[in-house]
């Protein structure tokens, strides 16, 4: 089992030396099955090791094993040592599975493309970094998976490099995540400093021991964890940088940049809810954070020409549901949306990937239509992962992890009736943004022919992500059917959510969000099918161009940050400090050069000096 | 005698490698490439002896030289010094294996020049008598000042010259330290030594303990360097050949690090702990400083030995933190930072080798004709920034954790320096690497000697970032002996450096 658990992590690792070192010689063939069985194998161990926790769960409930000592100095230290639990069970489980899928997926869609090794390379590193990243036991391993999957969403979003806005896009995501990590490491400082651990166990013993709630220092290190958390998982104010993470390859997208990464931040909030539990305002920040965020970027998501910029704000928009659901004190609702939004956001990129791809890179949506026909297996499983998206109601995974966010939203003792207005306007937004996408893609006239059809490789991932996207809800229906399968099986980790406001019955909660979703389908069914020209007339209205730059962030970030810096490196290229020097050279030479000119060879010009000498030698001895 | 076996066969076989170069060139390369790989083996030797890891010392050797005046040849080794004593050797090895098909002119004097700047450095470390350290101190110079003059780029001469004067200015102001801590314990104790255990515990007064460590902190302030004492690192970094850089940016600047934690912390504690504040605030400024100067350079060479400013800001930050964490971090950057650097100047003399040129708006989109490099490249640049899994993250964790404890804020802003590091080594991989190509550069990827020097320095680096604890248990009885000379001095009320439990 210790074995078992330890291969997970290494074996994507070992993939990706191997691709690394000898990945130019290799035959494709060679390289896919590295590629993908680096993460295939992971995958079954990953069954293998739910199946035995599950049948003979450990009495302490959780496995860990030690690989080494990583650093031991005055009293600091820490391992690389990786920790089982049902949390990060959920997390490899969702990694594990949905990568391998990407990685079958990407064997078809990156053929041909000549850095084939390259692309397995980062994969295989990024998965691996993942795994790190939820199983490390320490916040220090944490950080190193942290950065480890920073690294590798830079390498891939800027893996088609010869373009250099591609480069420009990458270097964004990774300064901009670095900002939120660097508060994360101090926040690392704060809390080893304080509680003298950087095991997550010790420390969240610790801190229940010595820090009471509310606490300066409890509520600094929330913080600052949180600001971490921002970053990777592109929430207020440090969401910008995932639009443009785009520009990566779109199994990219699904895997990184939907699936797994920018949910790091969801994990470590969980993974440090005893934390967040002693700084009320910390976790009250995080579900608003989470709920503007679910605003903002839905309703940029509803201008967007972008197919994959639509995901996109939609992935920060359902992220924004993550935060909201951790910061009301739904521990385990919050992961069990992560789940769900892996499932359908992967297919959802995977599916959008394939469209853009058969009409030759062509990303605007308004030139797309009729496709329903055209790519029956596209249309299909990206109509399933939609409707999932808009939480259609009973028969999609999506509505049963919305509908529970909804209602802790209001019912959880941290929650209020604005969280929940929040949250009940997004999942309008959301249904409409999806629709939208799914009417002018697939239905209407058909305005570019498709070159060819997705292969085997690629519908295969794709048939299998909506199977999961519909049935993956079933293990947490709530209060229809009463099958609680996933909040039990969190809750040795998870503490349960206390409900406080029972007033209103779940039930009418949710046959609102059924309604909601329900109508905001049908309004995009008005706006961008039934009467386009009515959609239309929204096009020209300033908030929508508001809406479409994102709310203009990145115009005041340029301003206040990127020009600053640009003019301030500008200003003293040639360092002012070095002026000294050259002036100290400079009085010298003139020194010289004046002195040179009292050695003239004129006699009357040395006995004045004599003479003067005299003079003033003179006068000083006269004084004495 | 081991230890004065180390510095002879490096300074004979310097000599030898001069005569040889006058009959063939390849001679001086293989005498210089065996007199350091026997060093090494002695080290290694040293390290799975019974006398490793023992006592104060490891090894203690004194012999008589003037014993009127008071000097010795004393020398010894500890932790600390044997673990700069193998990157000497180590990075002294890449510099010959690198210059292999730079350098064609004169090959005989430029061995000679490099062997006995290794012999300088090694004596340096090892040097227990301060004569003797200022003997070896300046021996260092020389040599560097020709390898600069002789084999460096356009602007040498000047660059040469000014480095000469600066490190020979400040040289001076230490010897004068050294000769009034001479004549203060001499007639305190009547006994004139120049003998550094001796020396160590003089009572000297508040004022005239703060003037004598000026003189020591200028010497080795400038050669770490410190802003605004670092105008002479861009250019001689920039002017040299790359072997030149490598140990430059490799092993001089650790010197002046080398002394803080050596002497000036212990022979002058009390001033030290009065000087905390304005090191630490060096520390930062340079930090910050060297990151913006870096981002700003065009000359892919320059912008590299501006990162060194801002890496080298983490060291005294972490000095003056006064704490074994700290310390450890220290003593990793030290190393890390050698090695990280030392591959990005191998880099830069590579494509300069190349494409004959260091302005990186004249790059870009190389990586399709020099995959490898493109690698080497951007690890170096992850490094540079501090990615975990690298050494350089161990040393910056550990220094600012240190710091932490000491001052919150001074922890804050050099953090700030995390992302500014982000933005400068990013530029590298996209300016020269990555992007279209603006010139149909067509150039060769590594050779196999390119391809072996390159894959030792990451193997080093990522073996320090996954397995930096035999480093850390080396230097642990070495850092304790400087700390505790400080912390001896430092009222109680003050709980900077109590040791965690």
């Amino acid at each position: 089992m210790k074995l078992m658990l330890a291969l997970v992590p290494i074996l994507p690792m070992l993939g990706f030396l191997v691709l690394s070192i000898f990945g130019g010689k290799m035959p494709r063939k060679w390289i896919a099955l590295t590629g993908t069985g680096m993460i295939g194998i992971p995958a079954l161990l990953t069954l293998l090791i739910g199946v035995i926790f599950l049948l003979s769960p450990p009495a302490s409930g959780s496995i860990t094993v030690t690989l080494w000592e990583w650093l031991s100095t005055g009293g600091l230290t820490a391992s690389i040592a990786f920790r089982l639990d049902a949390l990060s069970l959920a997390f490899i489980f969702v990694i594990t599975f949905i990568g391998f899928l990407i990685h079958v997926y990407s064997v078809e869609f990156m053929e041909g493309d000549e850095g084939y090794a390259r692309f397995f390379a980062y994969m295989n590193l990024f998965v691996s970094s993942m795994l790190i990243l939820v199983l490390a036991d320490n916040l220090l391993l944490m950080y190193l998976g942290w950065e480890g999957v920073g690294l590798c969403s830079y390498l891939l979003i800027g893996f088609w490099y010869k373009e250099p806005a591609n480069g420009y896009a990458a270097r964004k995501a990774f300064i901009i995540t670095r900002i939120g990590d660097t508060a994360m490491i101090i926040g690392l400082f704060l809390l080893y400093i304080h509680l003298n651990s950087l095991n997550i166990q010790e420390l969240m013993q610790q801190a229940s021991m010595q820090w009471t709630g509310g606490s300066n220092l409890a509520t600094w290190a929330a913080f600052l964890l949180l600001g971490g958390a921002l970053g990777k998982s592109a929430q207020l104010p440090l969401q910008t940088w995932l639009p443009d993470a785009m520009a990566g390859p779109s199994p990219v997208s699904a895997l990184i940049h939907a699936a797994t990464m920018v949910t790091a931040g969801v994990y470590l909030i969980a993974r440090t809810h005893v934390l967040f539990a002693l700084a009320p305002a910390a976790q009250m920040a995080v579900a608003v954070i989470g709920a503007l965020t679910l605003l903002l970027a839905g309703f940029s998501a509803l201008t967007q020409h972008d197919l994959k910029r639509v995901l996109a704000y939609s992935t920060i928009s359902q992220i924004g549901y993550m935060f909201l659901t951790l910061g009301v004190g739904a521990w385990s609702a919050g992961i069990f949306h992560f789940m769900v939004h892996a499932f359908f956001k992967a297919l959802l990129f995977l599916a959008g990937g394939a469209v853009i791809l058969v009409l030759n890179e062509e990303h605007d949506i308004f030139k797309m239509g009729g496709l329903r026909k055209k790519l029956p297996v596209v249309f299909w499983t990206f109509l399933i992962g939609s409707a999932s998206l808009a939480a259609l109601p009973l028969v999609t995974a999506g509505f049963y992890s919305k509908d529970q966010i909804l209602w802790f939203a209001w019912s959880a003792d941290k929650g209020n009736l604005w969280l929940w207005a929040a949250a009940i306007t997004g999942a309008f937004l959301t249904s409409l943004y999806t629709f939208r996408l799914v009417f002018l893609v697939f239905f209407g006239e058909t305005k570019i022919e498709p070159i060819r059809q997705p292969g085997r490789l690629m519908a295969l991932p794709m048939i299998v992500l909506a199977g999961f996207s519909l049935v993956a809800g079933f293990i947490e229906s709530g209060s229809i059917g009463n099958i609680h399968i996933f909040s039990g099986f969190m809750d040795k980790v998870l503490p349960a959510v206390i409900v406080s406001h029972e007033s209103i019955p779940e039930i009418l909660f949710q046959l609102l969000s059924a309604i909601i979703s329900i109508g905001g389908i049908y309004l995009a069914y008005i706006f961008y099918l039934k009467k386009p020209a009515l959609g239309h007339s929204f096009d020209h209205l300033p908030l929508n161009h508001f809406f479409y730059e994102g709310w203009g962030f990145d115009r005041v970030y340029d301003f206040l940050f990127v020009r600053p810096v640009v003019w301030l490196a500008n200003i003293d290229k040639n360092d002012f400090i070095d002026i000294f020097n050259k002036a100290i050279a400079q009085v010298t030479v003139l020194a010289n050069r004046l002195l040179i000119r009292t050695q003239n060879g004129k006699l009357r010009w040395y006995i004045m000096g004599f003479a003067l000498g005299i003079v003033f030698i003179l006068t000083i001895l006269m004084n004495l | 005698m081991i230890l004065v076996l180390l510095l002879c066969i490096l300074i004979i076989g310097g000599i030898m490698a001069w005569v040889a170069g006058k009959w063939h060139d390849l001679a001086s390369r293989i005498i210089s490439l065996a007199a350091l790989t026997i060093d090494l083996i002695l080290l290694i030797w040293i390290y799975n002896s019974s006398a490793a890891g023992q006592g104060n010392w490891w090894i203690d050797y004194r012999m008589n030289w003037i014993p009127t005046l008071g000097i010795s040849l004393h020398l010894a080794l500890d932790g600390l010094s044997y673990l700069l004593l193998v990157l000497t050797i180590i990075l002294g090895i890449v510099s010959v294996l690198i210059s292999w098909k730079e350098i064609k002119d004169k090959t005989g004097f430029f061995h000679f020049n490099i062997l006995w700047i290794l012999a300088g450095i090694a004596g340096v470390f090892l040097s227990l008598d301060l004569f003797l350290f200022y003997f070896f101190w300046e021996l260092m110079l020389v040599p560097m000042y020709f390898l600069i003059n002789i084999w460096g780029h356009e602007n040498r001469i000047y660059a040469a010259y000014k480095f000469f004067i600066y490190t020979q200015a400040s040289g001076l102001l230490m010897f004068l330290a050294i000769l009034a801590l001479y004549f203060i314990h001499g007639r305190a104790s009547g006994m004139y030594t120049f003998d550094y255990e001796q020396l160590l515990g003089t009572q000297i007064s508040g004022p005239v303990a703060f003037i004598l460590m000026g003189g020591f902190l200028a010497a080795f302030l400038v050669k770490l360097p410190v802003v605004p004492l670092h105008n002479w690192l861009p250019d001689a970094h920039t002017e040299a050949p790359t072997a030149g850089s490598v140990i430059l940016a490799g092993l001089l600047l650790k010197t002046g690090a080398y002394g803080l934690l050596r002497f000036v912390l212990p022979l002058f504690p009390s001033a030290s702990v009065s000087f905390a504040p304005i090191g630490m605030i060096l520390g930062v400024v340079g930090i910050l400083y060297g990151a913006k100067l870096a981002f700003a350079q065009t000359d892919l060479k320059r912008l590299v030995a501006y990162t060194s400013v801002s890496h080298m800001g983490f060291v005294i930050l972490g000095i003056y933190a006064f704490n074994r964490i700290a310390f450890q971090g220290v003593m990793m950057q030290i190393i890390a930072h050698a090695i990280s650097t030392g591959a990005l100047f191998i880099l830069v003399g590579q494509l300069y080798e190349r494409i004959h040129t260091r302005d990186i708006s004249k790059m870009g989109g190389l990586w399709k004709q020099v995959p490898v490099m493109g690698a080497m490249g951007m690890i170096f640049s992850m490094a540079s920034l501090g990615l975990p899994g690298m050494g350089n993250f161990i040393a910056e964790f550990l220094i600012l954790t240190g710091t932490f404890k000491a001052s919150i804020l001074f922890t804050t802003i050099a953090s700030v320096g995390l992302v500014a590091a982000t933005i400068y080594a990013l530029r590298i991989v996209q300016k020269v690497f990555l992007g279209k190509t603006s010139t149909d550069w067509k150039i060769s990827d590594l050779s196999i000697r390119e391809k072996f020097i390159s894959a030792v320095m990451v193997i080093v680096i990522i073996y320090l970032g996954l397995f930096p604890q035999k480093v850390i248990t080396t230097a642990e009885s070495a850092l304790t002996k400087t700390l505790n000379s400080v912390e001896n001095t430092m009222p109680v009320t003050t709980n900077l450096t109590k040791p965690a439990p």
